[in-house]
């Protein structure tokens, strides 16, 4: 039995709980992704960097409560900080709307030169993240930083494997959880939300029907904002901040967002922990878990490691293939154009 | 006529910009623009062939040109006898294998009717080679990366000149061509399963597939030892150490009055120049040819009303294949051309942003559709590159002179110059995309 509970500790501590945080940052991510998408009808590869820069703000209004002394005591300051982070992120999207966006969609431009447009969005946007902070890591979390520790946890079970659950982690979680609610019932209840919907479903149909665009756009950039510099302190938080490392989360962003069917929001949810839990499982060496579940004589002489973890993007890549060949629309039914 | 003159006009001060940087900073470094201009003026060629002529969106070049890079070793390299006798054949049988399974599961996929029986036949067949290929591919590679890992500890290249593989310098020229094979081979996979869907899902499957070549760089060692990096790759020129031996050298450097480590120097990147400049014009001379040609009416129409192409007949998946191919390809030789004048593959200098959407953003700015508007591109965006560093800490010098000298917002700023090139480039692609969306050389 304590074999059995030893595996399953095991298996939360390095692949579960981690897993569970990650896919919590890449939803949020590929929520922001799947937003544009849908209502603003380009693939925004300025996404990354856009987290980046909301982590940044992020961790700047952090250091400041910090001198100041304010803390929130076993809490990381930087939740008290994220508001401000959003409210900077969203002042950015809607210049950046106004200046460079706003432009082609007045004309109608193709999709495709939107989607380029947003690549040199992403280059100064990049550029204005290593031009404030620097391209080095930064951390500002701070704090308690384990809710359980590995230490405690065995004194608590007596098993002899522990499981530490980071303060970080649990922050993660709990924030995504009310951030997915809030938009939910913003897009499902509120008369704003609904004009949403309507636009993204048929603009066309919309704009008959009264619905101001310039609203609808202003709105979705705002959001995107919030989600965008959550997601983005969270994952700097759980990890390290880095401007680089959030360029190289477009690809499991957008992974996340096209298997869930682009453009739907469940969908980019699920998407996420999809990507999240086979970049960890599959690159996590399983012999640790094995060594309690299978009899003496069987036990793997190897690490039973899949695929080593650099090859990560490898899995969520794959992933995407597998279901463009089968379900080209995603898991969810997303949008086509 | 008006046109011409333009034209010709925008290629003088792109030029005049280099020779500029020769007079006032040094020729070193003008050839160093020169050089890198014409590898990015072949790479903005290629990804022009596929957006300008087809309208694919690609952004995956980066791996094409590591692709190249990795090609430029296997080929020019020297093989590792022990590395080949410990588990060489080990290694490629592994590979065979993996490669058995991939097939084996398509046969599957493709014969047998739908239903439970083929999808457990599937997964049987991938699960079971997966781990088959490990068994045999893992002990391969262990055997081989265990030979002398400090100095190989891979399995070397094709150049077979033994002791003296270094004189073997035409080996790398027959890398460029193998370069351009590798990216093919790769861009026909993608483009089987991602062409013909929706253009986004291009763009996300090619930005997979170059993270995904990079490491495999990065961690398969037995193949090109990995982050250790490969150095002291053969040359097509002369090194510069015997040019300063000979003495015929010597004598005409003096003659001229010129320093002979700086000639020596500057005779070799002018060779490369020529070499390069031969590949360019080759490539060049053939795009025109192929966008004057019926089939580059084809593309172009293919490009501005693919349900009209379709109608017409013609097969435009097929064809999006083929221009995807090409277009990867001549990024491969560019790649290898790179990893060449580099003399040493560093699979951790490969950054999306360098490689990818900087060739973009040449594109972009040249004019897409124009062959001649990519050239042009290729220069000035690689020569902006490299110089907007030294012309940003001269304007930070200038805006910071008034403030003292330990001001934390002077040293800042100061310190933040590097970024300042990818601030502009994003610039000025924005700018272009908005004020000359048809670049500086419009297509016709």
């Amino acid at each position: 039995m304590n074999e059995i509970l030893n595996a399953i500790v095991v298996l939360s501590n390095y692949v579960l709980i981690p897993a569970v945080a990650y896919g919590s940052q890449l939803a949020l991510g590929a929520l922001g992704v799947t937003l544009i998408y849908g209502i603003l009808r380009f693939s925004n590869f300025a996404h990354g960097d856009t987290m980046a820069f909301g982590a940044m703000a992020t961790i700047l209004v952090t250091w400041l409560f910090q001198s100041w002394g304010i803390s929130l005591g076993p809490l990381p300051t930087a939740l008290l900080a994220i508001p401000f982070g959003i409210m900077a992120t969203a002042a950015l999207l809607l210049t950046t709307d106004r200046l460079v966006y706003r432009f082609y969609r007045q004309k109608k431009a193709p999709p495709v030169i939107l989607v380029i447009v947003s690549m040199g969005v992403m280059f100064v946007m990049n550029g204005l993240v290593r031009f404030i902070i620097g391209p080095n890591d930064q951390r500002f979390a701070d704090g308690e930083r384990f809710i359980i520790s590995a230490r405690e946890f065995k004194k608590m079970t007596g098993l002899s494997e522990g499981l530490a659950f980071k303060t970080t982690q649990g922050i993660t979680i709990v924030t995504a959880i009310i951030v997915v609610m809030t938009l939910f019932w913003f897009l499902n209840r509120t008369r704003t939300g609904k004009s949403m919907r309507a636009f993204s479903d048929n603009e066309d149909l919309a704009l008959l029907s009264g619905i101001n665009p310039d609203r609808v756009v202003m709105v979705t950039w705002i959001i995107v904002a919030a989600l965008a510099a959550t997601a983005g302190a969270l994952y700097g938080l759980d990890k390290s901040f880095k401007p680089f490392t959030y360029l190289q989360l477009l690809l499991p962003i957008f992974a996340a967002a096209v298997v869930g069917g682009l453009g739907n929001p469940v969908g980019a949810i699920a998407g996420g922990f999809v990507i999240a839990f086979s970049e960890i499982l599959i690159t996590y060496p399983l012999k640790r878990v094995l060594k309690y579940l299978l009899p003496e004589n069987l036990e793997p002489s190897t690490l039973v490691q899949l695929l080593s973890t650099d090859y990560k993007f490898a899995v969520s890549f794959t992933i995407l293939i597998i279901v463009l060949l089968f379900r080209p629309t995603g898991l969810f039914k997303g949008k086509s154009v | 006529m008006k046109t011409t003159v333009k034209n010709v006009s925008l290629f003088f001060i792109v030029a005049c910009l280099i020779a500029g940087t020769g007079l006032i900073q040094s020729w070193n470094t003008a050839l160093f623009i020169l050089n890198m201009g014409l590898i990015s003026a072949i790479m903005a060629l290629g990804v022009n062939l596929q957006w300008g002529f087809a309208g694919l969106f690609n952004v995956g070049i980066m791996g094409f040109v590591a692709l190249g890079g990795l090609a430029s070793v296997l080929i020019s390299m020297p093989p590792t006898n022990d590395a080949w006798a410990a588990g060489g054949l080990h290694v490629l049988l592994g590979l065979v294998l993996g490669a058995a399974t991939v097939t084996a599961a398509i046969f599957v996929q493709a014969r047998i009717k739908a239903g439970r029986k083929k999808t457990l036949s599937t997964i049987c067949i991938l699960v079971g080679g997966f781990f088959l290929f490990r068994y045999v591919f893992d002990g391969g590679v262990n055997a081989v990366e265990a030979i002398d890992a400090a100095s190989t500890g891979y399995l070397g290249g094709l150049n077979f000149g033994g002791e003296n593989y270094k004189e073997w310098g035409f080996m790398t020229i027959i890398s460029w061509p193998v370069g351009g094979m590798f990216a093919a081979g790769v861009a026909w996979l993608i483009g089987k399963t991602a062409l013909g869907l929706r253009s986004d899902y291009l763009a996300i499957a090619t930005l997979g597939i170059s993270e995904i070549i990079i490491a495999v760089m990065k961690n398969e060692d037995w193949l090109a030892r990995g982050v250790k990096n490969v150095i002291g790759l053969p040359r097509p020129v002369p090194y510069e150490i015997d040019l300063q031996e000979s003495a015929i050298f010597l004598e005409r450097a003096a003659s001229i009055g010129v320093d002979p480590v700086t000639a020596s120097s500057i005779v070799v990147k002018l060779a490369y120049a020529g070499l390069f400049t031969v590949v360019l014009v080759v490539i060049l001379v053939l795009a025109q040819m192929a966008l004057a040609s019926p089939w580059g009416r084809m593309m172009r129409a293919i490009r501005d009303n693919e349900n009209a192409a379709e109608a017409m007949g013609k097969n435009v998946t097929a064809r999006h294949l083929q221009i995807f191919i090409l277009g990867s390809a001549i990024c491969g030789v560019a790649g290898a051309m790179m990893t060449t004048l580099d003399s040493q593959l560093t699979p951790g200098s490969y950054q999306p942003l360098r490689f990818t959407f900087l060739i973009w953003v040449m594109v972009i700015v040249g004019g897409s559709g124009n062959n001649f508007g990519s050239v042009l591109g290729g220069f000035l965006i690689f020569f902006l590159w490299v110089q907007v560093e030294p012309m940003g800490a001269f304007l930070m010098h200038g805006i910071t002179a008034g403030m003292a000298e330990d001001n934390g917002l002077r040293i800042h700023l100061l310190e933040s110059v590097a970024h300042m090139r990818l601030l502009t480039m994003g610039l000025i692609l924005i700018l272009v995309l908005r004020f000359a969306p048809k670049g500086l050389i419009p297509e016709k």
